[in-house]
């Protein structure tokens, strides 16, 4: 796997973070060192094996479909300054 | 005294609950300023609990006892900020289910402990922007271990009863535990609710007990387990009454397990498991070598590509709007998240969601991602093989004792996260497991890990009964 600056910066754009030349140099070397160990990982045999996306066996946890109570859209709103007329606030996407 | 005596005299009106809340609240706000362990102290809180206590039945298990909670368990009115800087001023409108369970119970929160941001580190000192390092209780030198290192540092240098709500992922509760020389139990993944935990990885998170004794750990466990339908991933299975568990007459099987003495391992711990090993043998326990292969020495890769990846999946919606920490909104939307995340989020952070991110994009995800996840089964495998003969497994809890402050900051990433070699295995693989002190190196204390199968935290009270007992 070829990591070089350009993907580091691919993956912080996706990421939604801004990296500094410097940030980046740093991190090269690092990133390059910890992925190399997680290539490791292909040494091992996993034709058949199925994934363990839980580590105990989970069955579909389901509820009736009935309206309950929730949270009012006071309560909602009370963690932001940013809010108009009973919505939250972004920024444009346009 | 423990806390079931406490809620004895508490009851009886032995002990003055305002008063000596105050005390507490005080003792606390004096260890903070010298040690960092509470991000928050909810004092107004805390006295107005003891108050409306004083006033009401005295049932509860934990009548007025005094609990700490980890930064990133929600606690409705207080807030709650996982560490991090991007969650600045939220104050949650909502008790996570523990917390619930404890109030209900009669418990007293006195705030929220310090950790590594959102529980990105093994020594507590991968804090979020503007935070503070908490300190060894017995070191300040020294690290107090993390991610749940308040939680530790607070239960070892209060002298009152108290226990801590901690949490873990890939060993936050054990490794905390062992360098303060507390209790740290981590309980099977999906006993005890994640409603109201900030997430970090949600197939690896739990929240568990760090205590001063093994009695008062049990009783938390047994107020805080228990099938919740808010968390989709809680085990809907029989309770259990840890409070009540004697020490078990019918002999224990123990696995000793080989790798975890191997290379790498400070001579004192490897000294200090063998002796206990010798004592639990003239107990009549049986104890045998045994081996974990895959886990050891593939458990750290496995562990870091699944809880990164999940970490970045998790940490995409914190991004300056609905709550947190916020600006004035300029520029597009890519402008403003950009900048809030920039800001707030620490170097590790920002280390851990490259990474993540990375595991889980196209053309690399079935590589990394997907081949974790069945490495997984396999190490799930090769526990339950054991597990079908002996009832724990013991290994030391960390490598080591507390390492110096300057020693960690000369470690590389991957170094740094070589240490949790120990803890991974059963946190990576859901099992219960539990750090109780034993011996110790110039003071520092040295933490023994014992893992059980699935849902027997029974055993890990059994054995730290035993343990306790032994000295």
């Amino acid at each position: 796997m070829k990591i070089n600056k350009n993907l580091i910066q691919h993956i912080a754009d996706t990421a939604r973070l801004n990296l500094s030349e410097s940030e980046i140099e740093e991190l090269l070397p690092q990133l390059k060192e910890i992925i190399d160990a997680f290539s490791e990982l292909s040494e091992i045999d996993t034709i058949n094996v199925k994934p363990s996306f839980q580590p105990v066996t989970i069955k579909n946890a389901m509820r009736d479909d009935k309206v309950k109570e929730s949270l009012s859209q006071e309560l909602a709103l009370k963690n932001t300054k940013h809010k108009r007329k009973g919505y939250f606030q972004g920024p444009g996407i346009l | 005294m423990d806390i079931k005596n406490y809620v004895k005299k508490a009851r009886s009106g032995k002990i003055d609950l305002i008063k000596n809340t105050k005390n507490i609240i005080s003792e606390c706000e004096k260890i903070n300023k010298e040690y960092n362990y509470f991000n928050v102290i909810s004092k107004d809180s805390a006295i107005k609990k003891a108050e409306e206590l004083y006033k009401k039945d005295s049932k509860g298990k934990l009548f007025g006892v005094p609990v700490s909670v980890k930064d990133c368990i929600c606690v409705k009115d207080v807030e709650s900020r996982a560490g991090s800087k991007i969650l600045s001023g939220y104050n949650p409108v909502f008790d996570a289910t523990v917390v619930d369970k404890v109030k209900k119970e009669g418990g007293i929160i006195l705030g929220k402990t310090s950790q590594d941001e959102f529980g990105f580190g093994s020594f507590n000192v991968n804090v979020g922007v503007d935070f503070k390092i908490p300190k060894n209780p017995v070191d300040k030198e020294r690290t107090c271990g993390g991610s749940s290192g308040g939680a530790a540092g607070i239960t070892k240098k209060l002298e009152y009863p108290h226990a801590a709500l901690a949490e873990s992922t890939g060993g936050s509760i054990a490794a905390p535990a062992s360098y303060c020389g507390v209790i740290g139990l981590c309980p099977t993944y999906g006993r005890v609710s994640r409603y109201g935990l900030m997430d970090y990885a949600n197939s690896l998170d739990k929240i568990g007990v760090i205590s001063r004794n093994i009695d008062d750990c049990a009783l938390v466990l047994e107020v805080i387990s228990g099938y919740d339908n808010k968390d989709s991933t809680s085990l809907n299975v029989p309770d259990y009454k840890y409070s009540r568990i004697e020490q078990d007459e019918k002999k224990l099987k123990i696995g000793i397990i080989k790798e975890s003495l191997l290379e790498g391992v400070d001579k004192e711990v490897k000294k200090s498991i063998l002796r206990l090993v010798g004592k639990l043998k003239s107990k009549e326990i049986e104890v045998k070598e045994v081996s974990l292969p895959l886990v050891f020495k593939y458990g750290i890769q496995t562990y870091y590509l699944i809880s990164m990846a999940e970490a970045s999946t998790n940490l995409a919606k914190f991004c300056g709007m609905r709550y947190g920490y916020e600006e004035k909104i300029q520029g597009n939307f890519n402008d403003y998240f950009s900048k809030i995340r920039t800001k707030s989020f620490s170097r590790e952070a920002k280390r851990r969601i490259i990474l993540g991110t990375f595991a889980r994009m196209a053309g690399y995800r079935d590589a990394y991602y997907l081949k974790a996840m069945k490495v997984r089964t396999l190490m799930i495998e090769e526990y339950k093989k054991l597990f079908s003969e002996f009832d724990l497994l013991i290994s030391p809890t960390m490598p080591n004792f507390a390492p110096r402050l300057d020693e960690i900051d000369k470690l590389s990433p991957l170094e740094n996260y070589m240490m949790d070699i120990m803890t991974v295995g059963p946190n990576l693989c859901g099992f219960p497991h539990i750090s109780v002190p034993y011996g110790s190196k110039h003071n520092m204390p040295i933490g023994v890990m014992f893992t059980a199968d699935h849902l027997e935290e029974k055993k890990l009270i059994e054995i730290g009964k035993i343990v306790e007992k032994i000295g």
